[in-house]
């Protein structure tokens, strides 16, 4: 029977602490498999990467400024990957949140998710005072100092996967390895700007902002 | 061969670049199975392939940005006659649709169970068929691959057959599509931005055709798009939330379901109104949140639930089950929806305690924190529609349950008392029952019961 609607869909949200990019990467191909099976609900998975540099679909070899080997000397991983974008760095000090959303129970409209997950990285930027906005042709989330976010998304059947990485006290120098997204604008973070917020803050005022945009019960699990 | 175009992956997406190609030419692919994958600005998106069959031809290379419903390549699905586009099957929808000419009512055979044999060569090319629709096929000669098939994934269904042997039999048999831009009503236009996940147009699933001739192909439905050439839309689609689906999924089902009836009666709410006057400073004061008409209005109707418990049950089937609690649902308006939260054991409370629940599950079903088995369980709903002014409504009742009560707006009107006139604070009283359970007697009974309790108001409430 159909029910008159009990409270907002679900969203379970799994902090999982430090994980290498690879394996955050099949985790969420497992994600998506049962989602799409409507196994689970939405999951917002929050994850720190140890240093890695990753290539998306839109991703063009010349933006990686030094050999694959040079990486690897620094203690850099190197993945391919299928989310769209361009070259972009994670590491230590970056908030990287992967929502697996099925789309189909929010609106099927990717760029509508895409503008989604900007306004909910502009939200919980502003619970700490830094005024962050969008920018027309140059998805991520910007400020007066530079890039603060960034984001890759990938659909299969509407179900997203890989999604965003917000610089809280990421170690900027390691940008200079890349060109990030292919753009040579600037990169900052919250700690650049002189915000002081801890990363547990952020993510719960990540989780409050998702909770809004995507009308969502956020769960934390 | 059906044409692989480019999708729309969302309202306001024109273009998008075809990255990887998945399959090669000579491939074969399942239905649903990745096919290519294009990008779009920081997304990166599988399209799925909309038929089983054979990759022909690709006619979009990799690295290249097409307008949305460009065909980028076409898949051979053993179907012989050239398509404009495949009607997505619907489920039996052929069902519902009366079909006029099938020489006998059949059982929908759109389902049928597909059953792989090793195929003779016509079959083969038709993909798999039902015993059944072979034999018949035999029997009349048919050459399959000359039969549109209906069915899941482009099968052919015993309708499909013979339609076309109706259509052989009569006048010029519709095997060709049509290619007049814009079909009549009996195809529902494709809808503009319906981001379809399977990569080929979609016909609205209620346009299903039954076998009869007229199989209407939608053409590739560019024109439709020609608003994004500078001329603003003449309609703006923005696709439903899951609430308001929800919602909507709800009402209808409710309204199929019970035999909705509303009855009205006007109450005098003066005593209670002078009370609240009297107390609700203190009220407000001593409990932090302020005295309203609705638990007063809630108390009398436990109280009248207590003495007719057959509006405080369901049906099933054809049994009656009595609920033993009194768990009081109670809508709340959202910003684009509502939500009913229950109080439950209502009957145990008393008009503070009823208050307290109430703006409780009002405040936090607003801000979206009401916890699942808060909206579960209800056995009788009320509606407070006099909050937003109206004077008397018919609600629509909330399934499993048998009754809903609306509230109207408390005003100050004249009325007669005694032959002279007065000043009295009314509402009315307007209750939606299910008319398969409760009669009019009862019902009007039970709110005469509501009424009286209203009216004679005793208990005190600080």
């Amino acid at each position: 029977m159909p029910e008159l609607v009990t409270a907002a869909a679900a969203c379970e949200l799994r902090d999982l602490g430090r994980m290498r990019y690879a394996d955050a990467f099949a985790l969420q191909q497992k994600f998506v498999e049962c989602r799409k099976r409507g196994e689970i609900p939405d999951q917002l998975l929050i994850v720190e990467h140890p240093h890695v540099v990753t290539m998306g679909r839109n991703g063009h070899d010349e933006n990686l400024l030094c050999a694959p080997e040079l990486l690897d000397r620094a203690g850099i991983e190197f993945h391919r990957t299928d989310r769209g974008g361009d070259v972009t760095y994670h590491g230590p000090g970056q908030i990287v949140g992967y929502p697996i959303v099925d789309l189909r129970e929010w609106k099927r409209d990717v760029m509508a998710y895409v503008r989604g997950l900007e306004q909910v990285l502009i939200d919980a930027l502003a619970e700490f005072g830094i005024p962050a906005r969008r920018e027309a042709g140059a998805t991520g989330v910007w400020t007066a100092e530079g890039k603060i976010a960034a984001i890759g998304v990938h659909i299969s059947r509407w179900v997203t996967s890989h999604g965003f990485a917000l610089n809280v006290e990421t170690d900027l120098n390691y940008f200079r390895y890349i060109v990030p997204c292919g753009l040579t604008r600037p990169v900052t973070s919250m700690r650049a700007l002189g915000c002081l917020a801890d990363r547990d803050q952020v993510v719960a005022a990540i989780a409050r902002g998702f909770a809004r945009v995507f009308d969502r019960e956020v769960e934390k699990i | 061969m059906i044409d692989v175009i480019m999708p729309q992956m969302g309202e306001s997406i024109v273009e998008g670049t075809l990255t990887k190609w998945l399959k090669k030419p000579g491939e074969t692919v399942e239905r649903d199975e990745p096919l290519f994958e294009i990008s779009t600005d920081k997304v990166d998106t599988e399209i799925p392939s909309p038929v089983a069959g054979t990759l022909g031809e690709i006619l979009v290379q990799e690295g290249t940005t097409v307008g949305i419903n460009t065909v980028v390549g076409r898949i051979n699905d053993g179907a012989g006659a050239p398509a404009a586009a495949a009607p997505v099957a619907a489920p039996p929808a052929a069902a519902e649709v009366p079909a006029p000419t099938p020489p006998a009512p059949s059982p929908v055979q759109a389902a049928a169970p597909v059953t792989s044999q090793p195929a003779a060569p016509i079959e083969e090319s038709a993909g798999p068929l039902s015993p059944l629709v072979r034999k018949m096929a035999r029997e009349n000669g048919i050459d399959l691959s000359q039969v549109r098939g209906t069915g899941a994934g482009g099968r052919i269904t015993k309708q499909d057959l013979e339609a076309h042997i109706d259509g052989r039999s009569a006048a010029p048999a519709q095997a060709a599509p049509a290619q007049a831009p814009v079909q009549p009503a009996s195809v529902a236009p494709p809808p503009p931005p319906a981001p379809a996940q399977q990569a080929v147009v979609q016909q609205a699933p209620q346009a299903q055709q039954a076998p009869p001739p007229p199989r209407t192909q939608a053409v590739a439905p560019v024109q439709e798009q020609a608003h994004f050439r500078g001329e603003a839309p003449a309609a703006r689609v923005e696709p439903m939330s899951v609430m308001r689906q929800k919602i909507a999924e709800h009402m209808v089902f409710s309204k199929r379901t019970s035999a909705h009836v509303t009855t009205v009666h006007k109450v005098d709410m003066t005593r209670i109104a002078k009370m609240r006057d009297r107390v609700k400073g203190e009220f407000q004061a001593r409990h932090g949140f302020s005295l309203t008409f609705l638990p007063f209005v809630m108390r009398a109707t436990t109280a009248a639930l207590q003495a007719f418990p057959l509006l405080n049950s369901s049906i099933d089937g054809t049994n009656i089950i009595y609920h033993r609690d009194i768990n009081l649902g109670m809508a709340v308006a959202l910003e684009n929806g509502l939500i009913v939260p229950v109080i439950r054991n209502a009957d145990e409370k008393n008009v503070v305690g009823l208050q307290r629940s109430i703006a409780d599950l009002a405040s936090r079903a607003r801000s979206r924190q009401l916890r699942p088995d808060e909206v579960q369980a209800g056995t009788f709903s009320i509606t407070n529609f006099g909050s937003f002014g109206s004077v008397f409504a018919t609600p629509v009742i909330n399934q499993p349950q048998v009754a809903i009560l609306g509230v109207g707006t408390v005003e100050k009107v004249p009325v007669v008392l005694d032959d002279a006139i007065a000043i009295r604070s009314v509402c009315y009283l307007a209750l939606t029952f299910d008319h398969r359970l409760i009669d009019g007697a009862l019902g009007d009974q039970f709110t005469q019961k509501v009424k009286s309790i209203l009216e004679n108001w005793s208990e005190e409430v600080l």
